[in-house]
């Protein structure tokens, strides 16, 4: 059977150089956005995305476990951290950090359930986990239900950074993606992300070898939900509200379909997809519910037809590990 | 006392619904290793398949339960022949992330041409039996009042899924199908055509559904999201009974139904996060699913 990340290759020496100087690249890019007129909230909103797919992505491509419950991630520690801004009145990094711990908690709970099953059983349980929390922030009163919590105040970051001024918040996002970017890298060229490829290829024998496989995937998901709520932290303070879009069952599909468009089990694939998928909406904004369709239909054609995705292709192309 | 058996009543007609659909996705899991997404579209296309008979061409509820989910079959049986075919030998993921996006272009759709809001489908007038006016109206039990038209849908689905389980447990065409799931090389062999027979599953688990949506129309409005939360509701379910059996599809549907309307009358706040909450507790304590084998 073709799994989904046969093209893997392994981590040699020169992936290492060649994903390095990739890394500086786009890290070079990113930072000279400011300079060069681009909507500054565009770009930071699709690196909060971006940073969301690599966690996603962590599971699926590291551990071969698709999580369709990823928006619970981003919903739960926006809302923690936008209750914290604004009732707590808590600074910046303390909210972040209130966001962060949440999710990481949830990612214990729910991991705990979620891990019992493999493969496409996982999917739907995620999926299902993700829909009962959207039911419950649906019903409490500290997310406001329908209407979200808005007008999150920004704050000084340390008592230092003005997070109001749109600059100064966009080298904040930035270090704050790069960070968790290189979080996830170091953890998949480090023994447990091996352990985990090993049992991605093959669980029974990871076993055999005396891992306990399930406590090494319970942590790679416990990992993936809080980078995924840290990403969600960040993106209160560009979007300034949280609101149930964020856990509703679409957003979850979306992280798929940014992934999915990137490259599976690619480390730059995410941050593409991320960005085309957000670029599309921001361009496609005008079409209403054909943006929908729009998705569905790259979608349909990935799967069927593309399913390295852009920078799977690129590496392939070039026999290179991107 | 009325309250509890009108909520039991509901969560028997919620249950049908997740017999129905719960009982295609084994159906369609068995034969192509696809948990489909879109299941829940295609409930929803049976219901405006129904809708769109009564309105453009007069055709009534009666014909529009045998026409609809031929119409949504055929419909599904394209599906399979144009894409779901060629992920023969992938990853099962990949199946449901093609029919995810199937949904996601099936009910953008809709909600371009018909927005979010529900269409009006009444229930039959006809035909008009002794004091029986079609099944509009209801009937004093004595302990409560029985819409006829949930009543009937009730009957119905439980006959539909027991039919179900015959013709693929008991009959000849049955045991090929099984056969084919264990085995499809062999199977093929024998001289039966295994690609014809997983397209005619396909068709009629999508089917299945759209019979539930058509059953739907009148007592839920038509509306394109209709099946989309549903479905999640479904995989619930299916995660709940596991998908080793058709029977235990059904009775777990059933079941789940009735739990939620009991839930409804005692503890309404936690009705909508029920099913999900119980399938929590039987991962802890069952992983497998209730009548499910390992995987």
């Amino acid at each position: 059977m073709s799994a989904l990340t046969d093209d893997t290759l392994p981590v040699t020496p020169q992936s290492i150089r060649d994903e390095m100087i990739v890394f500086a690249v786009m890290a070079a890019l990113l930072a000279i956005v400011p300079l060069t007129g681009i909507y500054p909230f565009f770009v930071m909103q699709a690196l909060c995305f971006a940073l969301l797919a690599c966690a996603f992505n962590l599971l699926i491509g590291y551990g071969g476990l698709l999580s369709f419950g990823h928006a619970m991630f981003l919903g739960t520690a926006g809302y923690f951290t936008a209750h914290a801004l604004k009732v707590w009145g808590l600074s910046p990094e303390l909210g972040i950090l209130v966001g962060t711990v949440g999710a990481a908690a949830l990612g214990v709970i729910t991991g705990v359930v979620a891990i019992r099953r493999q493969g496409i059983y996982f999917s739907m349980i995620t999926l299902a986990l993700s829909q009962l929390l959207y039911f419950i922030y649906l019903q409490t009163p500290f997310t406001h239900g329908e209407d979200g919590i808005q007008g999150i105040p920004q704050g000084y970051l340390f008592g230092l950074f003005n997070l109001a001024n749109s600059t100064v918040l966009y080298y904040v996002i930035l270090v704050g993606f790069l960070g968790g970017f290189l979080l996830i890298y170091r953890t998949i060229n480090s023994p447990f992300g091996e352990v985990l490829k090993a049992i991605r290829e093959n669980e029974p024998r990871a076993i055999s070898l005396g891992y306990k496989t399930d406590q090494y995937k319970l942590l790679a998901y416990i990992l993936s939900g809080t980078i995924a709520g840290f990403a969600g932290s960040l993106k209160v303070f560009v979007a300034q509200n949280a609101s149930l879009t964020d856990v509703h069952w679409t957003m979850s599909g979306e992280i798929v379909l940014m992934t999915l468009v990137g490259g599976l089990g690619t480390v730059f694939g995410p941050v593409v997809g991320a960005f085309v998928i957000i670029a599309m909406q921001q361009y496609l904004a005008g079409f209403g519910q054909w943006v929908t369709v729009i998705q569905g239909v790259i979608f349909v054609a990935c799967v069927l037809t593309f399913r390295r995705g852009v920078i799977g292709e690129i590496a392939h192309y070039f026999r290179r590990s991107l | 006392m009325q309250a509890l058996y009108a909520q039991l009543l509901v969560g028997l007609i919620n249950g049908s619904f997740y017999a129905l659909l719960s009982l295609g996705l084994a159906v369609i899991f068995g034969m192509l290793n696809i948990i489909n997404f879109a299941h829940g579209a295609l409930y929803m296309m049976g219901a405006f398949c129904a809708y769109f008979l009564l309105n453009l061409a007069g055709i009534g509820y009666w014909p529009a339960l045998i026409i609809a989910p031929i119409a949504v079959g055929i419909f599904g049986m394209i599906l399979e022949r144009t894409m779901l075919q060629w992920l023969a030998g992938l990853d099962h993921l990949y199946g449901l992330l093609l029919t995810f996006g199937i949904a996601l272009i099936v009910q953008g759709v809709f909600q371009n041409y018909f927005g979010s809001s529900g269409l009006p489908y009444a229930i039959p007038d006809y035909p008009k039996i002794g004091g029986f006016n079609g099944l509009q109206g209801g009937m004093n039990l004595g302990f409560m009042f029985l819409p006829i038209y949930r009543g009937w849908v009730v009957v119905f689905s439980l006959i539909v899924c027991i039919a179900t389980w015959y013709l693929i447990e008991k009959t000849r065409l049955g045991a090929n199908l099984r056969a084919a799931t264990e085995n499809p090389t062999l199977v093929r062999a024998f001289g039966i055509n295994v690609p014809r027979m997983i397209t005619l599953t396909y068709g009629l688990g999508v089917g299945l559904a759209a019979l539930a949506g058509v059953l739907s129309a009148p007592i839920n409005q038509v509306r394109p999201l209709m099946g989309a939360d549903l479905i999640i509701v479904v995989f619930a379910v299916v995660v709940i009974g596991g998908m080793g059996s058709i029977m235990g599809s059904i009775i777990t549907g059933f079941a789940l139904g009735v739990i939620e309307g009991l839930t409804k009358y005692f503890y309404p706040e936690a009705s909508n996060t029920v099913v999900f909450v119980l399938m929590v507790l039987v991962l802890l304590v069952k992983p497998t699913g209730l009548t499910g084998r390992a995987a």
